[in-house]
């Protein structure tokens, strides 16, 4: 509402033309593509009767699915937080042949069909596979199959969103503060904490919001590497999938509403978190 | 999605000629037939014999494609409006959830012959060379130590044909009831370390991730992992009871009323019926009705005791009711503390 009439008052002065137009289109495609979609999604599984989507959420198959989802997504985005800054250090701060290279296989597990990234990773991790063999071999670890597998796969698709977030922040990150911190007799490991990890917030908590944004929905890869056992290694997607070949719509309806409730509270508390942080430093 | 290339491009050609309908419908008739995962290499053999027979008798040239997939996943595309002409699919069940939407009038199955079966296939078990568990019948799959590969019987069609041949036998074991079969069946899933979807991802799994000791298997998907994994050494054991599994077909009537292609379609599923048909389905590993194609594939589809679903499960609503049905045997075998 006060967006509205702000832009009717302000349109006349204001310097740049267009908010009216651009506003107008930019907000019936959301309302088309994102909105209305998820309108369906909130008003589909209430045909069940409260009662009816308790019962479903409550399920004890449900519960251990969101457990695994919700879980190993934030496990993966946790493991991503460190490996991604780590990655976006590398390949900024440093000079060496084939760094390009580097760069452009991140952005390949966007590109890669999911199906493609899950049977490989299977492929790998299974106890006759070139790195699940040994392992399993070596210590009688077993990955495929296990909800470590899903995890794996999970790390996979969450990573490329860390790197992408922090690398042009630390790319615009200068020198010259570190090099200022240096001066003033601040160690390697303060220059580190006080002055290039502060700056790197917001960007790292943007990754970890879409990494595990992007793990809990992924369904593609996972299946393949997950061993789909129910109360151990099914994924909340799967159920989902699993209700709608039993044509219980409603029911499919309902668990892909409570991920979308639960994964929303959790990005929007990341998002107050950045805030804070922003607010800290200004 | 695993859908063949043809299939996408042929319901392109069905919208299109759908467009185009009253003016051009009979210059170039197209037909889609919606199946389910394993009758690949069957349906594109059958395509081309049924292509040469109706040209033959002085009709225009149909262009046919064939959409393979979960057999559930498939009857649901048909719902949400793929225009198939045709569906042949694994079970009844999901052609029946197709009629339930109006689709396919009530009364499909009674008419084709056999049910609307043209061909049946079974259960079989697959070993690893040499048979080193020595797995003879389903009893040695309750043995410690074995482990089984089957695909989600809630997200496959075939995966409900494998339980319930399983089921079958534990009842018909003396002193069997459906309190001991049950015993057996939550025994024999917790001896299963990786449910796949469908029926193709487990065969994977089985031969090439080299998962388990014994593979449930379509007995024609079992001959085609011999053929595809010939390295692997793979063997056919037959129980000494197994569920004569019945892959239904139907045409879709109202798809077929609004395209024109009733008469097409109804040629297609009888084509089925005739003796090409029949040898092409036992060719690849389907069991033929024809009692003399059987008898001419002699060997290759050796004598078992088939129960069916119909006698030993009260028909399929019922069997899906009782066992896959959310809160059902099956799901009740994943209830903790069990």
């Amino acid at each position: 509402m006060s967006a509205t009439t702000a832009l009717r008052s302000g349109s006349a002065r204001r310097a740049l033309p267009g908010l009216g137009l651009s506003l107008g289109v930019t907000l019936s495609w959301l309302g088309l593509i994102v909105l209305i979609p998820l309108a369906a999604l909130v008003i589909k599984p209430w045909s069940l009767g409260l009662a009816g989507v308790t019962a479903v959420l409550m399920d004890d198959r449900v519960q251990a699915a969101f457990r695994l989802s919700f879980g190993a997504a934030l496990l993966a985005a946790i493991i991503s937080l460190p490996l991604g800054l780590l990655f976006a250090w590398v390949i900024t701060r440093y000079r060496f042949p084939g760094r390009r290279l580097l760069d452009a296989l991140v952005d390949l597990p966007f590109a890669l069909p999911t199906a493609v990234a899950g049977l490989a990773l299977t492929a790998l991790f299974a106890n006759n596979g070139w790195l699940g063999g040994p392992l399993a071999e070596a210590f009688g670890w077993q990955i495929a199959y296990r909800p470590v597998g899903v995890l794996i796969a999970l790390i996979f698709v969450a990573l490329p969103f860390m790197i992408r977030s922090v690398e042009p922040v630390l790319r615009d990150l200068t020198l010259e503060g570190e090099e200022a911190a240096a001066t003033l007799g601040a160690t390697r490991a303060q220059t580190l904490r006080r002055v290039v990890l502060p700056a790197l917030a917001p960007a790292l908590i943007t990754g970890f919001g879409l990494g595990f944004g992007r793990a809990v929905g992924e369904y593609g890869s996972v299946i393949f590497i997950a061993g789909n056992m129910p109360m151990s290694t099914e994924i909340a997607p799967l159920l989902i999938v699993v209700k709608l070949e039993q044509y219980d719509d409603a029911g499919a309806a309902a668990v892909g509403l409570a991920m979308l409730v639960l994964a929303f509270v959790i990005l929007l508390a990341l998002n107050v978190l950045q805030r804070r942080l922003r607010r800290g430093r200004a | 999605m695993t859908r063949h290339p043809l299939a996408r491009r042929g319901f392109l050609a069905a919208a299109s000629t759908l467009a185009a309908a009253p003016a051009f419908g009979q210059s170039a008739p197209t037909l889609l037939n919606v199946s389910y995962d394993p009758t690949r290499e069957f349906y594109r053999a059958f395509n081309t014999a049924f292509t040469a027979h109706w040209t033959g008798g002085g009709q225009p040239r149909p262009t046919i494609s064939t959409s393979h997939g979960g057999s559930g996943r498939q009857a649901r595309s048909v719902i949400d409006g793929l225009a198939a002409d045709v569906v042949t699919l694994a079970l009844a069940y999901d052609v029946d959830a197709i009629a339930e939407r109006g689709y396919i009038a009530p009364d499909w199955q009674r008419r084709l012959p056999e049910n609307s079966c043209p061909y049946t296939s079974t259960i079989v078990l697959l070993v690893r060379r040499g048979n080193p568990k020595a797995v003879r019948d389903w009893g040695d799959l309750l043995k410690p130590g074995v482990s089984i590969i089957t695909p989600n019987p809630k997200t496959s069609g075939g995966a409900r044909w494998n339980y319930l041949a399983f089921w079958a036998w534990a009842l018909h074991e003396p002193g069997g009831t459906s309190a001991t079969a049950e015993q057996a069946v939550t025994q024999l899933f917790r001896q299963v370390p990786v449910l796949d979807a469908g029926a193709r991802g487990s065969l994977t799994t089985f031969a090439q991730r080299n998962q388990g000791d014994v593979f449930l298997s379509w007995e024609n998907e079992a001959h085609l992992a011999l053929q595809e994994f010939p390295q692997a050494g793979l063997e056919i054991i037959y129980p000494s009871l197994s569920i004569l599994a019945e892959p239904p077909v139907a045409v879709v009537d109202r798809n077929v009323e609004r395209r024109g292609t009733k008469a097409l379609a109804e040629a297609y599923l009888q084509h089925l019926y005739s003796p090409e048909g029949q040898q092409l389905a036992a060719r690849h590993h389907y069991r033929p009705r024809d009692r003399a194609v059987l008898a001419e594939a002699g060997a290759r589809f050796p004598a078992m005791e088939l129960v069916t679903i119909q006698d030993a499960f009260g028909g399929w609503a019922e069997a899906q009711r009782t066992h896959f049905s959310d809160g059902g045997v099956f799901d009740r075998i994943y209830r903790p503390g069990r």
